[in-house]
């Protein structure tokens, strides 16, 4: 390793991270899977969903916010943990509308294959069954807020990858809808069908239109491997003490 | 070009359209046309080179901003549960039957809205409401009915105030009918002080001896952390950047806290001192004294008081003739946001955004204020500074305890004879204090407000102190007949409503738990209720991002932990297999009105 790299602890296992990386940057250099939602690699942290809650040196912290330090001390994969991360994605599915068998992402769709990491089979928590709304106006993309996370993420590649600030949010507490740059309608923004607002979200919120049900059954992202399995995949062989 | 345009035009030219502004725009676009309309939403973003989105974030994220249009006077009643103790309901429905509207309707002449709003910061005088800017105070029916009478004969809210207040309440520029009610004065904040000694001898040191001597008196932030001050400002003064910033945080809007509010009407200049204080030792030439919407009453005196320091050299160009330290201070508006208090949402609001916190790190001492070094300090915290610096550390620290130097005002209302301001040496037992108020059967005291801590007779003689009973200052005594699971429904809700969404445990955290609450309190409990709640209530505090939520689940546990049996009567084990908290007749209420079905299902 290169002499500018500070060596980290994740549940035993020494890694080698370079400074001004975050933990969960690290951690997947290192082929270990911190599981995220909001987090996007093309995008700058946002801190949102809270899925990726580790603990460093004892104490709760956000791993796509917090930047590494030398000789942290980090929990990922511990019961306790993996217990606030389920919560927290069963919270999020009766915050919204999720319907996964006829939902155009199934398949294809982040929060639902988080859940079958998590072998979630019913939230514990209550359905709220909020009332939101949908936009189809533009001839390309339609957004459906009842299967919105609020990740955020399109509101950051609007702004920092297509330049546009087409997205945002408005309103506060269990009232806060992603909302667009318009007075209603999504077909008075500037927003293109490739940008790539529309291709980040990682559940069935933002889609582009035409493209529904066109990986069958069998190709769809994670059919046969869990989410996640890409970055475990590039795990090196564990060094033998 | 239409009016408004033109009007809110001018507005945006005269903050040079500068988006960190942001917030003194849209409350001046508020305040003159009634709302920040959809077509103001569009000249605001074209003059200050914003998206309409992000300026429609910001209207919708503070309560005291709106895009609908309301009436020119607005009613805003204190739902706290404290008012509720003291009789706001009944004159909740003498508003609402008097106005003929409901809470969140406006009359038909577009002259009068009413509304709830969350802790005013009049806990020791409730009922209370806002209206407008202005308070009204011990509100009853029939106050309420008189004072929807009289707006409806000459519509100005300034003219409901019959009778002023105690000390500078009487002000000519404050005159307002709300009482100090300062019932204990103690060394520190509530004593005689003379402009500018603080400051004189501050200022013959040089900055690192001033930090010094915060050290040396172990002085912790008031606002509820305790964060010992002379570190954070040795970090803000150390960091890189230029320039850097001092901020008075004085949001207050933790339920049941009204001492800030004392202070600033009889204090303010000490707090004043305080930070120019603070300007002295980080080397900082701009302070931001951030009041909350609710204390729009005090605006223009403590404007004027700026003004005052500023003729007598006090502030401004080379202060005390000083040439090389300029040191000034504006005053920022909030909106009604509690989440705002915190330190790194205040910051966001200040910067002209919502007011959500952001990550840390950065801490505020690294990179803050426009990404500037900026030490955040509570009302209190800065009033203990200048008289640290006014008496010395060795003084200061002779006062309290060893851990906890100094005294702390505590704000108390509820159940007692003597609400209002306390300023007591720390280590003071909370019996003590429970005595000299006039509590007569605490069953209950819920201690640093909602997001500190309910406790019971078995903590009456514990200790007020960072390491035992810490508080920001809010003490809310509850007699024998208060129902602990109902007071900690209505402080959840207050959290639901306050959180900012960003975070998921928060956001959906909260509002969970809130409903939870509800379906015991209607009788639809079960005993896995309990075990639910404080799961929940484990992973929002451990998940959250900011304080907000990592203590927003504190009254549910607590009354769970210390009022246990309140819950469990309310949550009874079933044999029957039924689940109470499934209502099958809701549940198919739709569907069996879509089928014209009359019968209940069973
Ligand atoms: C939700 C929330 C609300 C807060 N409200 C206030 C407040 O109204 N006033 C205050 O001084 N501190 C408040 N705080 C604490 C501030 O974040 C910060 O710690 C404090 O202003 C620092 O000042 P101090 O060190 O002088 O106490 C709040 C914190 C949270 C999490
Ligand atoms: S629309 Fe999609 S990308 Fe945007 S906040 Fe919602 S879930 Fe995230
Ligand atoms: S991935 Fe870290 S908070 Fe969402």
């Amino acid at each position: 390793m290169s002499e500018e790299t500070v060596s980290i602890t994740i549940d035993g296992v020494e890694i080698e991270a370079t400074p001004g990386q975050t933990i969960l940057q690290a951690a997947d250099a290192a082929g270990i899977y911190i599981p995220r939602l909001c987090a996007h690699p093309e995008l700058e942290a946002f801190g949102a969903c809270r899925v990726c809650t580790v603990k460093v040196n004892g104490r709760p912290q956000a791993a796509c916010t917090t930047p590494v330090a030398k000789g942290m001390m980090v929990e990922n994969d511990t019961s306790e943990l993996l217990e606030y991360r389920r919560s927290l994605i069963e919270m999020l599915f009766v915050e919204g509308n999720h319907f996964c068998m006829f939902c155009e992402r199934s398949g294809n769709c982040e929060l639902q294959a988080l859940a079958y990491r998590f072998g979630i089979t019913a939230p514990r928590h209550d359905y709220q069954y909020p009332v939101r709304t949908l936009d189809g106006s533009h001839p390309e993309v339609f957004i459906d807020r009842n299967r919105c996370i609020l990740c955020g993420r399109c509101v950051r590649a609007s702004r920092d990858v297509d330049g546009k600030h087409v997205f945002d949010f408005v309103g506060r507490g269990h009232e806060k809808r992603i909302w667009i740059d318009a007075e209603a309608r999504l077909a008075d923004t500037p927003l293109k069908g490739e940008d790539r607002a529309v291709s980040v979200c990682p559940v069935g919120a933002i889609l582009r239109k035409g493209t529904a049900y066109r990986d069958p059954i069998g190709r769809r992202a994670y059919d046969h491997r869990p989410i996640g399995s890409d970055i475990e995949a590039c795990r090196p062989a564990e060094k033998k003490g | 070009m239409s009016d408004l345009e033109r009007g809110v035009r001018e507005i945006c030219r005269s903050f040079r359209g500068d988006r960190t502004r942001m917030m003194d725009i849209v409350q001046a676009v508020q305040a003159r046309y009634g709302c920040v309309s959809s077509e103001a939403l569009n000249v605001i973003a074209a003059e200050t080179d914003t998206h309409r989105v992000e300026v429609e974030g910001i209207v919708s994220f503070y309560t005291f901003l709106s895009a609908q249009p309301k009436g020119r006077v607005v009613i805003r009643l204190c739902d706290d549960i404290v008012d509720e103790m003291c009789g706001m309901r009944p004159v909740a429905q003498a508003f609402s039957e008097a106005l003929g509207i409901p809470f969140g309707g406006t009359t038909p002449d577009g002259a009068i809205t009413l509304e709830y709003t969350a802790c005013i910061g009049l806990s020791d005088q409730a009922p209370a409401a806002i209206i407008n800017d202005v308070p009204v105070t011990y509100l009853s029916s029939d106050k309420a009915r008189e004072i929807v009478a009289e707006l409806r004969r000459h519509g100005d809210p300034r003219r409901l105030v019959h009778r002023l207040g105690d000390g500078n309440n009487a002000h000519p520029l404050v005159r307002s009918m709300v009482h100090n009610s300062i019932r204990r004065k103690g060394p520190v904040v509530f004593a005689p002080f003379e402009n500018g000694a603080a400051l004189r001898k501050a200022m013959a040191m040089s900055p690192a001896e001033v930090i010094r001597d915060i050290k040396t008196s172990r002085l912790r932030g008031r606002g509820g952390a305790g964060f010992p001050t002379g570190m954070k400002w040795e970090f803000v003064r150390a960091a890189e950047g230029e320039p850097k910033y001092v901020i008075c945080n004085a949001d207050e809007g933790e339920p049941g806290t009204f001492k800030d509010r004392v202070i600033l009407t009889e204090y303010a200049d000490l707090v004043f001192e305080g930070m120019t204080i603070a300007g002295y030792a980080m080397g900082a030439a701009e302070g931001i004294l951030y009041l909350r919407g609710e204390y729009a009453y005090l605006r223009v005196f403590l404007e004027h008081l700026l003004a005052e320091r500023r003729r007598q050299g006090l502030l401004g160009k080379s202060v005390l003739g000083r040439a090389g330290f300029d040191f000034d201070i504006r005053i920022q508006m909030g909106a009604g946001a509690y989440v705002c208090g915190e330190e790194t949402s205040l910051i966001s609001s200040c910067e002209g955004r919502r007011g959500d916190p952001k990550n840390r790190p950065p801490f505020p001492a690294q990179r803050g204020y426009l990404d500037r070094p900026t030490a955040v300090n509570n009302v209190e915290t800065f009033c203990c500074v200048a008289r640290i610096l006014d008496q010395g550390p060795g003084w200061f620290a002779q006062i309290g305890s060893r851990a906890s130097t100094g005294t702390k005002l505590f704000s108390v209302s509820g159940d007692c004879a003597s609400p209002g301001v306390y300023e007591y040496p720390f280590g003071v037992t909370l019996r003590e204090v429970l005595t000299e108020v006039g509590a007569e059967a605490p069953a209950a005291v819920q201690i640093g407000g909602p997001s500190g801590q309910m406790v019971g007779p078995a903590d009456f003689d514990r200790t007020i102190c960072f390491d035992d009973l810490a508080t920001g200052g809010s003490m809310i005594v509850f007699g024998p007949d208060r129902d602990p699971v109902y007071i900690a429904k209505r402080f959840l809700e207050f959290f639901a409503h306050e959180s900012c969404g960003y975070c998921t445990p928060c956001r959906v955290g909260t509002w969970l738990m809130k409903k939870k609450l509800d379906a015991l309190l209607e009788g639809r409990g079960e005993a896995a209720d309990l075990p639910y709640l404080e799961d929940l209530g484990r992973t929002i505090k451990f998940t959250s991002r900011c304080g907000l939520g990592q203590t927003a689940p504190n009254p549910v546990l607590s009354t769970l932990k210390n009022f246990r049996t309140a819950y469990e009567k309310r949550a009874p084990a079933r044999t029957d297999g039924h689940r109470a908290a499934f209502d099958l007749q809701a549940a198919t209420a739709e569907a069996r009105a879509l089928i014209g079905e009359t019968t209940a299902i069973y």
